[in-house]
């Protein structure tokens, strides 16, 4: 890659921020790093990725709508987390936890365990029990 | 307190710690010589492995070699600690920064709140410095930022105490002492010769150079053993690994390249710098390769990319850096 051929395709970095630092050959032959906002390749790659997220939260935001699946089911999915990690964010056991994602444990759940979950699910308590809030989620990305 | 330290941005996280890490004690290596000298180059692709349920592809050495190489080559004295208790952590960090001592970190990219939201996923091999505390406030050099970066206490316990596939446990490292003045000539060429082998001897199907070949056989089945959509999924997984965040591009390909260049320098030997112009083209192989895939997975091509065209790519880079590594793996001093 020479350095007039540095994509500049901005996709999800932070201008001034964070960038790409790219290893490129000038007119001389010689490497030098040249800065990247960004490539087409790699924003499509996680442009699908959080595609695929959020068609997944989709099927399990309308479950919880449906009353059989819990709130923590779909901010799971929504923070990227599978039980495995949520549990041992938890520090409970992976069978505790799949149980709280069905709706009908988690309207037992005390409160201390409602807001240790929120916490790690980065809401409120009062956020994490919302309905109005799940039935009002939209999943888009900001381009 | 803030320790007189340079933050210089680098394209991947490991080599800028270590070089920032080594400068501040009076060792200046560029990044791509980092690379090199920790043998840092490399290729897996690991079915058995998965990530997001897809098998995990990987164009370097496993997180932590590379530091544990260039100090070890360079008889630099470090120090690893790892910790259950994050309050300990936190406290025999404060205990180095008060002795002016710059700490790198192992740390989770979740909870790091000056990364964009969309690169902030469970990966737990991410690397900063920390090099002072100001208010509540500590300075980290992130190697991936441009500039120097804050995290509260609350959000450094965080993100050293991640959770997910190798969680850090609070893992930092330092450096006690350097023994003596690298001497960088024998140093490349132990680096090159090990990065050879890795590439062309190991006698299983996922790595090195057959392991671009393996990947080949996949993708060229993938339509039809997965279906349209898992098969594009798995082709933008592949591409997520080869263009992450710092890579230097193409899945560091061009920066081994500009080490070859710098090392043609060092050991005064054209034919080093003749590989790295053949190392450049294949860098340049390997983003075609990324461009058409990603027209491909997003169906752009109307078709026109088929996998077992990407398989033939690929096929051809295999060619190409197997013939670069013959060549490395005979070099000598002088």
């Amino acid at each position: 890659m020479k350095t007039d051929e540095v994509p500049q395709d901005k996709g999800f970095l932070i201008e001034g921020k964070i960038s790409d630092l790219n290893y490129v050959v000038d007119k001389d032959g010689h490497y030098t790093s040249r800065q990247s906002k960004g490539w087409m390749p790699k924003n499509e790659a996680i442009r699908l990725a959080w595609e695929q997220i959020y068609e997944h939260a989709e099927e399990v935001r309308q479950q919880v709508l449906a009353g059989k699946a819990s709130p923590i089911a779909l901010y799971m999915e929504l923070n990227v987390m599978d039980v495995s990690i949520l549990a041992s964010y938890m520090e409970l056991p992976k069978r505790k936890v799949r149980r709280h994602l069905k709706m009908k444990e988690f309207n037992h759940l005390s409160p201390e365990m409602i807001s240790r979950y929120a916490d790690v699910l980065n809401l409120t308590p009062e956020e994490l029990v919302s309905v109005d809030r799940i039935r009002g989620i939209k999943f888009e990305h900001e381009d | 307190m803030k320790i007189e330290f340079q933050h210089i941005q680098a394209a991947h996280c490991e080599n800028g710690v270590t070089a920032n890490l080594l400068r501040f004690y009076g060792v200046d290596l560029s990044e791509p010589m980092v690379f090199g000298l920790g043998s840092g180059y490399f290729f897996s692709h690991m079915p058995f492995i998965k990530l997001n349920g897809m098998a995990v592809t990987s164009f370097r050495v496993l997180p932590g070699w590379i530091f544990k190489r260039v100090t070890h080559k360079f008889g630099i004295r470090v120090r690893r600690l790892k910790f259950t208790n994050p309050d300990k952590a936190m406290l025999a960090l404060d205990n180095l920064l008060e002795q002016g001592i710059p700490v790198g970190l192992l740390v989770g990219v979740f909870h790091l709140s000056y990364f964009p939201k969309e690169y902030r996923f469970h990966f737990n091999a991410h690397n900063i410095t920390v090099f002072g505390k100001e208010d509540d406030k500590y300075l980290i050099s992130d190697p991936v930022m441009e500039n120097v970066e804050t995290l509260t206490c609350d959000e450094l316990r965080k993100v050293r105490f991640a959770q997910g596939t190798y969680p850090p446990r609070g893992r930092m490292y330092y450096i006690t002492g350097v023994a003596r003045t690298p001497d960088l000539k024998p140093a490349i060429i132990k680096g090159i010769h090990k990065t050879a082998k890795d590439m062309l001897t190991i006698p299983l199907p996922m790595f090195g150079v057959g392991g671009i070949r393996y990947m080949a056989g996949r993708i060229r089945k993938w339509p039809v053993k997965l279906g349209e959509k898992a098969a594009a999924l798995n082709l933008s997984q592949i591409i997520r690994m080869l263009e992450e965040i710092g890579t230097g591009g193409a899945g560091f390909r061009f920066m081994y390249a500009a080490f070859l260049q710098e090392s043609s320098e060092v050991l005064g030997n054209p034919l080093l710098n003749e590989l790295s112009r053949e190392m450049t083209e294949t860098g340049d192989k390997w983003r075609e390769f990324a461009w058409q895939a990603a027209r491909c997975f997003k169906n752009r091509d109307k078709g026109q990319v088929s996998y077992g065209m990407l398989a033939d790519m690929l096929l051809d880079i295999a060619n190409r850096e197997e013939k670069v590594f013959r060549q490395l793996r005979k070099i000598n001093v002088g």
